[in-house]
């Protein structure tokens, strides 16, 4: 049984769904990539170092893209700044699996297989879809995300087919990470609205490709996949955990300090 | 040139004139290769004004060297005369690297990167840019770029940097 938890008490913004649905999509980047950045000098090795900062920047591009597009949609003037510095924390769209903190870099490896494993196919379906620049977005993300999924995936088996330790806290990052997955394939009237006309894609549809990948992965890791179906949802319409204020107040404090800055 | 002749006279803008311009302006990562080469030029039109309007490709979504590009290519436009340009950026069809000229491939292996296989050839060993030994390994999927991955040889020793086939 699939448990979902909407929280109650706060309006939910009624955003134009094509608008909305870009803005979904470029948080779920911009916030993932702001986190991967923290790891920036502190990585395992220098190698990985340099990995996870090369993938930040990857979604951090993929962001930037879909922030300015999203802009352009809503037609007000918002460009790619003012959509990622001078937003509130309530109006930010993304997964509460993407604000996730880093942890351990098992609890890093997990958030980061679960959304690339993601990645994938809602890229490959995109890539056909009839808003032609989401598209081209799509089909450049698609080759990045594949990529990543690779690095990934390599170190959920490296880790949970590692050490005694290394698979203890591999386990213990699927598990704690497993609650914010099932939010990648709920809809909306979002959604809804733009998989009618051919913008957007149903994420149930996204499922089957996702479940295929996790349960080869964690099978090829001798990992556990947990069997708690509690899905932590509200992310995709501004409800958001503890963490999300933190790292907007890091990311936006330079533009909300001096608004408007330039260098 | 300033887009008038010494008669005084408004001179015509062509396409002929402006590409070599933009066709030759270098990447900052890789500052040997043109963009040209690089295979991330897709066009250089002229409009009825002669206002010069180039159309690029990221090679991937968050290459910082983009807007070091847009701004190049400006420049460049500007020191041959061409003071009214625009750069557009396009992503469909998305950039690969087989879009990278055999010329480029040439200077990527001379500074000693091993350019990226075809896609349809990746069963081809990478080669050591130093020795040519068709024996290298993998030391890690990302490199002092994005778009590179880190090798060794395993007959020389030396590391490398490998252009990754995207």
């Amino acid at each position: 049984m699939i448990v979902s938890r909407q929280p109650q008490g706060m309006p939910q913004p009624d955003l134009e769904p094509h608008f909305a649905y870009l803005l979904r999509l470029g948080d779920d980047n911009l916030i993932l990539a702001q986190r991967l950045g923290e790891w920036i000098s502190r990585g395992p090795d220098l190698e990985e170092d340099i990995a996870l900062a090369n993938i930040a920047l990857d979604h951090l591009g993929v962001a930037r893209n879909l922030l300015t597009h999203a802009g352009e949609v809503e037609g007000r003037g918002r460009d790619e700044d003012a959509l990622a510095m001078r937003r509130t924390e309530r109006e930010f769209l993304n997964l509460i699996l993407c604000e996730q903190p880093n942890g351990d870099f098992a609890q890093t490896m997990a958030r980061q297989f679960f959304i690339d494993a993601w990645h994938v196919p809602l890229w490959e379906a995109l890539s056909a879809s009839t808003d032609v620049t989401l598209a081209g977005i799509a089909q450049k993300a698609l080759k990045e995300a594949r990529y990543h999924l690779r690095h990934s995936s390599t170190w959920v088996v490296r880790l949970g087919d590692g050490t005694e330790e290394s698979h203890r806290r591999m386990q213990a990052a699927v598990d704690r990470m497993w609650r914010y997955t099932g939010e990648m394939f709920i809809g909306d009237h979002v959604e809804a609205a733009v998989a009618e006309t051919g913008i957007g894609v149903d994420p149930i549809s996204l499922r089957p490709a996702w479940d295929r990948t996790v349960a080869d992965v964690l099978s090829e890791a001798g990992l556990q996949r947990p069997d708690d179906d509690y899905v932590r949802t509200g992310g995709r319409v501004g409800f958001h955990g503890e963490h999300l204020g933190h790292l907007l107040a890091e990311m936006q404090w330079m533009e909300r300090t001096y608004p408007g800055l330039r260098w | 040139m300033d887009g008038t002749d010494l008669s005084g006279a408004q001179m015509v803008i062509t396409v002929e004139d402006v590409v070599p311009v933009v066709a030759s302006v270098a990447d900052p990562e890789l500052p040997f290769v043109t963009i040209e080469e690089l295979g991330i030029l897709r066009g250089v039109d002229v409009d009825d004004m002669g206002g010069v309007i180039v159309t690029v490709t990221p090679t991937y979504s968050g290459c910082p060297a983009t807007e070091v590009i847009r701004d190049s290519i400006l420049e460049a436009l500007r020191r041959a005369g061409h003071h009214r340009a625009e750069v557009r950026t396009v992503f469909s069809p998305p950039w690969t690297t087989d879009d990278i000229t055999p010329e480029g491939r040439r200077k990527l292996e001379a500074h000693a990167i091993a350019p990226p296989r075809r896609l349809l050839g990746l069963d081809h060993p990478i080669l050591c840019p130093r020795c040519r030994s068709a024996s290298t390994s993998l030391l890690s999927e990302f490199g002092s770029t994005a778009c590179k991955a880190l090798r060794v040889c395993d007959s020389c020793g030396e590391p490398f940097d490998h252009f990754k086939e995207l």
